[in-house]
């Protein structure tokens, strides 16, 4: 069975025009497009404006420090929502799976959530969290809006993330729920051992496009006044009158969210072949 | 013979559907029952009733003349007694096959897990399986998945074994191994209830057969006389069609 595969010898011999000139043709035709489209723009009569406003290297170096700054409370917030959204989702989505009258309280407690949170835009909530609960002024509970603002953001995610979970709670065939009841597991055992693995397994690609929209969304939390990346911009924007330093700011962002959207298509493609070779 | 497992007046219905009606049988210690009759006939639904897997509207499971709906039947052992293996394996693809068997002796029956390892590697020698208790399910022929399907179930050491045409999704060349295993389980002195579509097996393994017909036993008799002399005018219309089929050889 380990015999190594022959050279192959079947078929027309490439040649190196055959290996190498698609790479080159497209290559040349992608410079070519790109380098016409630049001159296009720079040669326009607006450009030298243009450049100033948006694109001052000069500004760019000179906010980049707080901008960055800003942008690590961003990807503080990012990673610290994702846990909890991964964590909370699912304990929603279990509670929406779960059958027997003992368990109805959970379960319209998660229908109601999930109809709640995932009904109110997200600009709305963190408004009302970030402003509106420090305002109450409640003994005991932190002041800080960027803690009721992230708060929010969970909320809302967590709404959407449940309903992929439960998507992949339903994809799991019936078949497994009653084999693993038929070895005698309880309801939450057959959940915790047989179902949830595999609808975990099954909605990682999807969870992986929502951590890519979170990943701009916790931007959201500058109009709390929460110095991120955003908030950094705007401050210099107000000062000068130059929008230099938002370009810094989306470009801090798309080096975030670029590979992380790769990242994400890579699993849904490994995935995708492992459902492949799975299928019958 | 002493009773070990009744089915005493099961009727079942799908919303308005009857699909069983008043099924009545008993399975003695040791002894193979078979069921057998048509697609749509009721044969699995019985088993799933008789497992507590689907609800039913009236009648009774009995296991060791105790109905498994009593208050007094020990809650949540029912499936640990009566073990079920299905058409279509239902093995767990994500975790691998000593696992798969190792699952409810773990988590239902609090063995170690040493024990229960153990315990799952003679069933899988005894099975010649040994080579594949690190495998993934996937990585199995059919044939050899549903044979780690029997070991799971009898590795919860079930008084009685319930067999859903445990070869109806397999290839002719793999059907071998698995009734093997099953002859080999009677000569242990399994009891067990097995509905199949393979004549030979049922008349070679059976004690008694039932002939189900649209959801009622229309004959019960051992499989020398149901095979050979059938009485019903059904039984002999379904047996002749079989043996026109070629799955049957006319005795």
């Amino acid at each position: 069975m380990n015999k190594k595969r022959p050279a192959r010898t079947a078929g027309r011999k490439l040649t190196f025009k055959d290996r190498y000139l698609p790479v080159i043709l497209s290559a040349v035709t992608v410079t070519v497009v790109f380098l016409l489209l630049q001159r296009a723009v720079v040669r326009a009569e607006q450009w030298p404006r243009i450049k100033a406003q948006f694109f001052s290297i000069a500004a760019i170096a000179e906010v980049f420090p707080s901008v960055l700054k800003g942008f690590g409370i961003n990807m503080l917030v990012w990673i610290t929502a994702l846990a909890a959204i991964a964590v909370w989702a699912l304990t929603l989505a279990v509670f929406r799976s779960l059958s027997g009258p003992w368990f109805a309280p959970l379960r319209v407690f998660a229908i109601v959530y999930i109809d709640f949170f995932r009904g109110l835009p997200s600009l709305l909530l963190v408004l009302l969290f970030g402003f509106g609960i420090p305002a109450l002024r409640l003994s005991g509970l932190p002041k800080s809006s960027l803690f009721w603002g992230a708060l929010a953001i969970i909320a809302s995610y967590a709404a959407y993330a449940a309903e992929v979970y439960r998507s992949g709670i339903d994809a799991v065939h019936e078949d497994q729920r009653i084999a693993a009841k038929a070895l005698g597991l309880n309801q939450w055992q057959v959940l915790h051992y047989a179902i949830l693995p595999q609808a975990i397994r099954n909605v990682v690609p999807s969870l992986l496009n929502l951590a890519v929209a979170l990943q701009k969304d916790v931007a959201l939390l500058s109009v709390l006044g929460v110095r991120d990346a955003v908030r950094e911009a705007q401050i210099y924007t107000a000062r000068t009158f130059n929008y230099s330093s938002l370009i810094a700011a989306a470009l801090l962002f798309l080096a975030a969210t670029i590979p992380m959207a790769r990242f994400a298509d890579y699993v849904t493609q490994k995935d995708r072949k492992r459902r492949l070779r799975i299928a019958p | 013979m002493k009773s070990k497992f009744e089915i005493e007046n099961l009727t079942k219905y799908y919303g308005n559907t009857q699909v069983l009606d008043n099924i009545s049988l008993s399975v003695g210690e040791h002894e193979v029952v078979c069921l057998i009759g048509a697609s749509g006939s009721g044969k699995s639904t019985v088993l799933r009733c008789a497992s507590d897997l689907v609800p039913f509207e009236q009648g009774c499971i009995r296991l060791n003349g105790q109905s498994i709906h009593d208050e007094n039947f020990p809650q949540g052992e029912i499936h640990k007694q009566i073990g079920i293996v299905f058409q279509s394996y239902n093995l767990f693809p994500h975790i691998k096959v000593i696992d798969n068997i190792t699952l409810a002796p773990r988590r239902v029956h609090k063995r170690t897990k040493r024990e229960s390892e153990e315990h799952a590697r003679e069933l899988l020698s005894l099975f010649e399986l040994s080579d594949y208790a690190d495998s993934y399910p996937e990585q199995l022929s059919g044939g050899q998945q549903q044979r780690v399907a029997i070991i799971r179930a009898m590795a919860n050491k079930p008084d009685i074994l319930l067999l859903d045409e445990i070869t109806a999704a397999l290839d002719p060349e793999l059907i071998g191994g698995v009734l093997s295993v099953i002859k080999n389980l009677r000569k242990q002195g399994m009891t067990m209830l097995v509905v199949t579509h393979e004549m030979g097996f049922a008349r070679d393994l059976a004690d008694r057969v039932c002939y189900l017909h649209q959801g009622k036993i229309v004959e019960e008799a051992t499989p020398e006389k149901l095979f050979v002399h059938p009485e019903h005018p059904r039984t002999q219309q379904f047996l002749q069609s079989i043996i026109e089929s070629g799955r049957l050889q006319r005795p």
